[in-house]
């Protein structure tokens, strides 16, 4: 785990990306049994049609968001959970569980912050004809990995 | 080892099933698994049923995990259960609210079979 108190008091875009890909990284490859990296092409976005948000409030406030295709998102909670996830309502908790276990795994990475803040539990959207707005006027930092070659993105919002 | 009964207390129903495969991984045999989706659920599911673990979240919606905690000695049936927080709280003080409360011990999410292994044989009396 990462214990560097100078991670909290410099800009988060330009000290908590590559933490937050770690997050990533290790909730997928331990829960999902996936490597995933992120991808080289920036512009690669995911089909929004599923979106997992957990917010965070206390030391850190915001929102993290995980989103991606339908089929992707039932391919993590096959891997998750073996055949037996089929129902959109499982593939839902299974990405709101993978938002949930990031969020946690992000913050207990930042020295000093995992103390002072708290997580909801998640909310997850799923369809793509909707638009996403906060109301956060801080900083934010986003990151696409690659899930079996497939576009996930993970977004953090941050309240200024 | 004789085969458990365990509550497993957690608001998905996924990482309810993938709580009870990392025990089986963990070589602990399962008699009777018993679900609940947040404390209040949990503590009626104690009402009803004789388990041998408590597993629980901590954040869950209606009752969360610690207080689910501090309540499980007034379930008669449920008196000196074992139990182990599973949770992305993964903070010191969170840690130190659970033992306080009457968790034996502490898993942070994501977490291995290894994991689940090390720290749920020692409450059930066993080497891990």
């Amino acid at each position: 785990m990462t214990t560097d108190t100078s991670l909290v008091t410099r800009s988060p875009e330009e000290n908590w990306l590559p933490v937050l890909e770690l997050a990533v990284e290790e909730v997928f490859e331990i829960m999902v049994g996936c490597r995933v990296k992120p991808a080289a092409q920036s512009d690669l976005k995911p089909k929004g049609e599923f979106t997992a948000m957990v917010g965070l409030a206390g030391a850190l406030c915001g929102i993290l968001t995980v989103c991606c295709d339908a089929k992707t998102a039932g391919e993590v909670a096959r891997s998750m959970l073996g055949d037996t996830a089929r129902s959109e309502e499982e593939v839902a908790d299974a990405l709101g569980e993978i938002c949930n276990m990031i969020a946690g795994n992000f913050k207990n990475k930042l020295a000093g912050t995992d103390d002072r803040c708290m997580l909801s539990v998640p909310t997850v959207i799923s369809g793509g004809e909707y638009n996403f707005y906060s109301l956060a006027e801080g900083n934010f930092m986003e990151t696409v990995m690659l899930f079996a070659d497939q576009p996930v993105s993970v977004r953090l919002q941050l309240n200024s | 080892m004789d085969k458990i009964r365990v509550l497993i207390v957690d608001d998905s129903s996924v990482m309810r099933k993938i709580v009870e495969r990392s025990l089986r991984q963990a070589g602990i045999e399962i008699e009777k698994v018993v679900e609940a989706s947040n404390g209040a659920e949990g503590l009626a599911a104690l009402r009803d049923n004789v388990v041998d673990l408590i597993l629980c979240d901590i954040n869950m919606p209606v009752m969360d995990g610690l207080e689910f905690v501090r309540q499980v000695s007034t379930v008669e049936n449920a008196k000196g259960v074992p139990i182990v927080m599973i949770t992305t709280e993964g903070s010191e003080a969170h840690v130190v609210q659970a033992l306080q409360a009457g968790a034996r011990g502490y898993i942070r999410k994501p977490f291995t079979s290894d994991q689940v292994k090390e720290h749920v044989l020692p409450v059930l009396g066993k080497k891990p």
